[in-house]
């Protein structure tokens, strides 16, 4: 049967890994490159790589990393930020991508996700979405999580799927950083709502968060974390033995 | 030397490294001398059937894969490359393939019942059918490899190598004497995946 993906999330800067709590304090970690390779040693699922700065001041994305990291690393490579024509695609596809992730991109011009969808496929556009909740009601929040677009999250989510987008990773900015756990909540509604795989994104905090999010939303496909793995919180080859004796399916070894 | 066939359909640059991770010189070519020259033919592609069958035709790479075939050469197809393979597909309409293999490409909502997302989209384990081929001579019954498809390969029992079960046990490689091919991404699948181009290498 297939397995419920563990996927960690390196934010790159001038060619570093960063990790924001709750989007700001920026603090370096290490080489995109070696934290990849590591991740894919010890059974990370697939690796996603944000540029972070890329929505506030358009920096392109540092292709010689991701060029880098994708001839040593064999696991599915994502990446996201600054995506917002069907060329900034085509940047990162031709230096090793097998998936493109769309946001702010996508909020400014909708047309992205099936246009970029009918040129490499449904499976090659991920739709990320930062939400927040203001007044009760999940708003889609826009430049790395300060902008409120005032998109209802569930509408946009399902606009996005109908248009091409393959995948969803929803990022909850009311549990980011916090490290209680995922925004089951926010995460079962979107399940709900759409069809293809969702990616958990937010909050997470121990291996624990992990189980009862596979536990409580059993359509939630991937969990998705950045400083956890990072600062040696959470090891990935014990989180996926803690998975299998839950009863979780998860894929041991790298 | 390997040739990796470029008729214009997806990304190659993961699948080129891969050989060279595994200490083999690969070249991606669109060019029918390398690919006449080269030892042994890898045949990639993410997207749609027909789309792609018509690339290969409007190249005449489908009549140079089928000769190739015919003199022996091994010919490994990975995910649509592996679907190509077969006789046609019914992606869209009905297409015709480089019939390598006999069988027809079907949509997996067909078989996988509901409840189930599509695609087929992450990792999966291998069960491996009949005599175990050369390609995975290194590996073991239940290792991960990685998925992303929406159609399987409806194929005679005694083509398939491997299934991977998602509501139903679907064709996760399949061979013909000298041509098979993979469902799944080797290229993207970790140390398994690599093990697998391995053995493709060493084939004789």
């Amino acid at each position: 049967m297939i397995t419920k993906r563990i996927i960690p999330c390196l934010d790159v800067r001038d060619g570093r890994v960063v990790k924001g709590v709750n989007f700001e304090g920026l603090r370096e970690v290490d080489s995109p490159v070696e934290l990849a390779k590591y991740y894919s040693s010890c059974g990370a699922d697939e690796l996603v790589f944000y540029d972070i700065t890329a929505s506030s001041d358009g920096r392109k994305l540092f292709t010689d990393i991701l060029r880098e990291t994708a001839s040593g690393v064999f696991i599915p490579l994502t990446v996201g930020g600054g995506i917002n024509t069907t060329d900034d695609f085509e940047r990162v596809l031709s230096c090793g991508a097998d998936k493109v992730s769309v946001n702010t991109g996508a909020i400014k011009d909708p047309s992205l996700i099936g246009r970029a969808a009918k040129l490499y496929g449904d499976q090659c556009v991920v739709l990320s979405v930062d939400v927040k909740r203001v007044d009760g009601v999940f708003r889609v929040f826009a430049k790395g999580g300060r902008e409120n677009t005032g998109l209802e999250a569930i509408e946009w989510i399902k606009r996005g799927v109908e248009s091409g987008a393959g995948e969803v990773v929803l990022n909850s900015i009311d549990t980011d950083g916090v490290k209680r756990g995922f925004d089951i909540e926010m995460l079962e509604a979107v399940c709900e709502a759409v069809s293809v795989p969702v990616i958990a994104s937010g909050g997470a905090g121990s291996i624990e968060d992990f189980i009862t999010l596979f536990k409580s939303v059993p359509g939630v496909d991937a969990g998705l974390a950045a400083s956890v793995f990072h600062f040696g919180e959470i090891e990935i080859a014990r989180l996926k033995e803690e998975m299998r004796k839950n009863g979780i399916s998860a894929r041991l070894g790298g | 030397m390997i040739a990796i066939v470029d008729y214009g359909v997806g990304n190659l640059f993961s699948l080129k490294c891969s050989f060279a991770a595994v200490g083999e010189n690969a070249v991606v070519t669109s060019d029918k001398t390398a690919i006449k020259n080269a030892g042994k033919i890898v045949l990639p592609g993410v997207g749609a059937f027909g789309d792609a069958a018509r690339k290969l035709k409007a190249q005449n790479l489908d009549k140079l894969l089928k000769d190739e075939a015919a003199a022996g050469k091994p010919i490994l197809g990975i995910c649509l490359g592996m679907q190509l393979l077969f006789d046609k597909s019914f992606e869209y309409g009905e297409h015709e393939g480089l019939s390598l293999i006999p069988g027809a490409v079907r949509p997996i909502g067909d078989v996988i019942g509901d409840g189930l997302k599509i695609p087929h989209m992450g990792w999966n384990e291998l069960r491996f059918c009949g005599q175990r081929h050369n390609l995975f001579k290194y590996l073991s019954d239940g290792d991960y490899v990685y998925f992303v498809h929406s159609y399987y390969a409806d194929t005679p029992r005694e083509y398939v190598l491997a299934t991977a079960e998602y509501g139903a046990p679907l064709t996760a490689a399949a061979a013909n004497g000298n041509v098979a091919g993979c469902q799944f991404h080797p290229e993207k699948s970790g140390k398994t995946g690599l093990k697998i181009l391995k053995a493709f290498c060493e084939t004789e």
